[in-house]
């Protein structure tokens, strides 16, 4: 460890804690108080920096917290008492976990004579949110906080990002010590590689080069590593298709004619057909989750040779076997990639790799994402893409909740540049939509935000209404409401003998006066032709929450769809 | 297959649980587990037994390595090492059976350690297979009690696992 600035002042733990998250530049601290971090209140109170954003459950907090941090490029903060305000803050947590994003968590502890005495409100912190940080603390000295809390933003922002917990005792927040605050740290047991091997990177150009039918499937690392320009360059350079993960939706420009659609379960047919069938294959920052390859058996193939581009080496060779690893940022990677790519004399075989988009045009020539266009109730699908062409030229953000209008705001919203897609892909959190449209919303308060949503997801966290009306969020909801879990409901027609077990929503609330209740704007749209001027009206109204409640076809369901276990080439198409 | 995995880590609380959590929460299997401080007393050494496919054992290095408290892991199986357990055994020593007793310690390259009237207590170190042996090779229901450490290990010569 390295002190290489600070203050000589005598400093309680409380302010210590506020002014490492100034020094970070904490804009947005999510959270909710509690009788553990009430010094640490106290001290939000006297100052001005850091702005606190009351939320109305904790978990919502730091869902808010990690979708400031997925839409801008720094670290998400947060702030939950000890006990339940931590247990309530662990599905947040454990989402930030899966999807690798930096969040910092401060969580108030029982005083440290109290704890192991099963005190009030208190729990364990650090053992209960251990399997879903990256890493977590317990500060027992207030003289360890402030060096604790530089390393909290560093493991939370660097090498592969993650949640980072700190748990400090409210009589640490009460103590005082001389405070100074690295400027660096270092870790002997930290060091997470950046520059990848160069000799792989050539070893991965030329097997790229010889590539009959190649294929580039990028994921959420090629967003959260900031390389969608390095990415472009590459795949234009080689000519190659292009496909997205969910995660990694605007990492390449939808638009572009090199983009295949995003592939796995519900990705396009032409997507999971190039990626069945390549020779060669070059992952990037994408780690072969089950719902993107299937089952990793039918995926095998003798002769496919794969390149795996990934910060984290445990990702590489975890589900299949990878013929050339290589270990750095995926922007190093991909920029020393396209240095010896231009440095070089060889190309791809032109031939090979028309011929190799001959037969993707014919997979694209399926239409797989069709749907009745014709339809006298809403069709789902519909709104979103009604919602993408009056959007599309607008600082646009689209958050999502989890199930059916998840996938089809993935399939028919096209996102042309990174960070803009928001959603939980890894842990699939239903609720997470609104707080994370707030999130967003405070991040670039003059952009348009749009939360698509279904009426099951909405409700699991709807409350967060009334942090939206504190602080006068006009994010824009969009309801697909087919009273139903819908992907609930499509499983159970699919694998369940159509027997609809607990998946039918009864009893749901009128959300139009629900929205108003809470001072917002609310719309119930049931016929198509209304869903346009609907959605106009709603993006009209810069300063309010409108909430669009689409009474949408109950029967529709996501295609193309790969059943769980399967291969991707065998698809289940409309 | 059996391998033997020794890591160095940072001697603070709640490492230990971050290993154990570890290898459950990914269904790894552990057959054995010790640890305690080296020279360096801000590090601690944990020498891990477990089993899997090569597939299993380089994602349980890879799963160790990214624990941030863990400073480096090495494969011992790799290559040639020592590997030793220690035992304690109380057994059942009365009358002629107390001499018997001695010359079976001793075969072993055993010491006893404690003795009352009626029994012994055994301390047997060696590879878990020399002391499955020494219990096997033991009469059925003289064995009291037993306590056994666990594998650690070491590289032979040159390979040193240190920061």
């Amino acid at each position: 460890m390295e002190l290489t600035a600070g203050v000589t002042t005598e400093l309680s733990g409380a302010e210590i804690t506020m002014r490492c998250l100034q020094a970070e530049g904490v804009e947005f601290l999510f959270g909710y108080p509690g009788g553990a971090v009430l010094p640490l209140y106290d001290e939000i109170f006297k100052q001005e920096k850091v702005k606190h954003i009351l939320v109305r459950h904790e978990q919502a907090a730091v869902h808010a917290a990690d979708a400031y941090a997925r839409s801008t490029e720094k670290v998400g903060a947060v702030l939950v008492t000890s006990g339940p305000g931590v247990t309530n803050a662990v599905t947040g947590i454990a989402t930030a976990y899966m999807d690798s994003i930096p969040v910092v968590i401060i969580s108030g502890q029982v005083p440290t004579h109290a704890i192991g005495q099963d005190a009030f409100q208190e729990v364990d912190a650090v053992g209960v949110t251990r399997p879903c940080v990256k890493h977590n603390f317990l500060v027992k000295d207030v003289k360890d906080l402030a060096v604790t809390m530089k390393k909290a933003f560093y493991l939370a922002a660097t090498g592969r990002p993650g949640p980072v917990l700190v748990d400090i005792p409210k009589d640490v927040q009460t103590a005082k010590t001389n405070f100074f605050y690295p400027q660096s740290v270092s870790m002997r047991s930290y060091n997470p590689v950046v520059k990848g091997h160069s000799g792989q990177i050539r070893k991965a150009l030329q097997l790229l080069l010889e590539a009959k039918r190649p294929m580039i499937y990028t994921g959420g690392g090629v967003v959260l590593g900031n390389a969608a320009a390095e990415l472009l360059h590459l795949v234009h350079a080689l000519g190659f298709p292009c496909t997205n993960t969910l995660m990694g939706l605007g990492g390449y420009p939808a638009t572009d004619p090199q983009f295949v659609g995003m592939l796995g379960m519900h990705g396009t047919f032409e997507a999971n057909m190039a990626m069945q069938n390549c020779d060669v294959l070059l992952a990037i920052g994408a780690r072969f989750d089950d719902r993107v390859i299937g089952n990793p058996k039918h995926f095998f193939q003798e002769d496919r040779k794969i390149i795996h581009v990934d910060i984290d080496p445990s990702s590489i060779s975890k589900r299949v076997r990878v013929d050339v690893p290589i270990v750095g940022d995926v922007r190093e990677v991909l920029q020393e990639m396209n240095r010896q790519l231009a440095a070089g004399k060889e190309r791809p075989d032109p031939v090979a790799v028309k011929t190799w988009w001959d037969q993707i045009g014919v997979w694209k020539g399926r239409d797989c994402l069709k749907y009745d266009r014709n339809s006298k109730i809403i069709k789902p699908q519909s709104v979103v893409e009604k919602l993408y062409e009056l959007t599309k030229d607008m600082d646009m953000y689209v958050t999502s909740d989890v199930g059916q209008h998840q996938m089809w705001a993935a399939q028919f919203y096209k996102f042309n540049k990174p960070r803009r897609w928001i959603n939980s892909g890894g842990l699939g959190t239903m609720g997470v939509g609104l707080p994370y449209a707030l999130g967003v919303q405070l991040a670039h308060p003059d952009a348009t935000v749009a939360c698509v949503t279904g009426e099951a997801s909405i409700q699991m966290c709807i409350q967060e209404l009334s942090t939206a009306k504190q602080y006068r969020l006009p994010v824009k909801i969009v309801n697909l409401n087919n009273r139903y879990m819908g992907m609930v409901r499509q499983w159970q027609e699919f694998f369940h003998g159509n027997r609809y077990a607990e998946s039918y929503m009864d009893a749901l609330p009128d959300f139009v006066k629900l929205t108003e209740s809470y001072g917002h704007v609310g719309m119930r749209i049931d016929k198509p032709e209304d869903v346009e001027p609907a959605l106009r009206e709603a993006f009209s109204r810069k300063n309010d929450l409108v909430f669009m409640d689409f009474i949408t076809d109950q029967t529709e369901n996501v295609f193309p769809m790969v059943p769980g276990g399967k291969g991707l080439s065998e698809m289940i198409l409309v | 297959m059996r391998h033997i995995i020794s890591l160095l880590m940072e001697n603070e609380p709640g490492a230990l649980s971050r290993v154990a959590g570890l290898f459950s929460a990914r269904g790894y299997n552990i057959e054995s587990l010790t640890v305690a401080p080296t020279e360096d007393p801000s590090l601690s050494r944990m020498t891990v037994v477990t089993s899997g496919s090569d597939d299993v054992i380089e994602q349980i290095t890879k799963q160790l390595n990214k624990l941030v408290d863990i400073v480096k892991v090495v494969d011992l199986s790799g290559g040639d090492h020592i590997e030793r357990e220690l035992m304690l055994v109380k057994v059942r020593a009365s009358g002629k059976d107390r001499e018997e007793m001695k010359r079976m310690a001793d075969i072993f390259r055993g010491r006893i350690v404690d003795v009352t009237d009626k029994a012994y207590t055994i301390e047997l170190t060696g590879t878990g297979s020399k002391l499955d042996a020494f219990l096997g090779a033991l009469e059925q229901g003289v064995i009291l009690e037993t306590v056994r450490t666990g594998a650690s290990g070491i590289g032979r010569g040159e390979r040193i696992l240190k920061v």
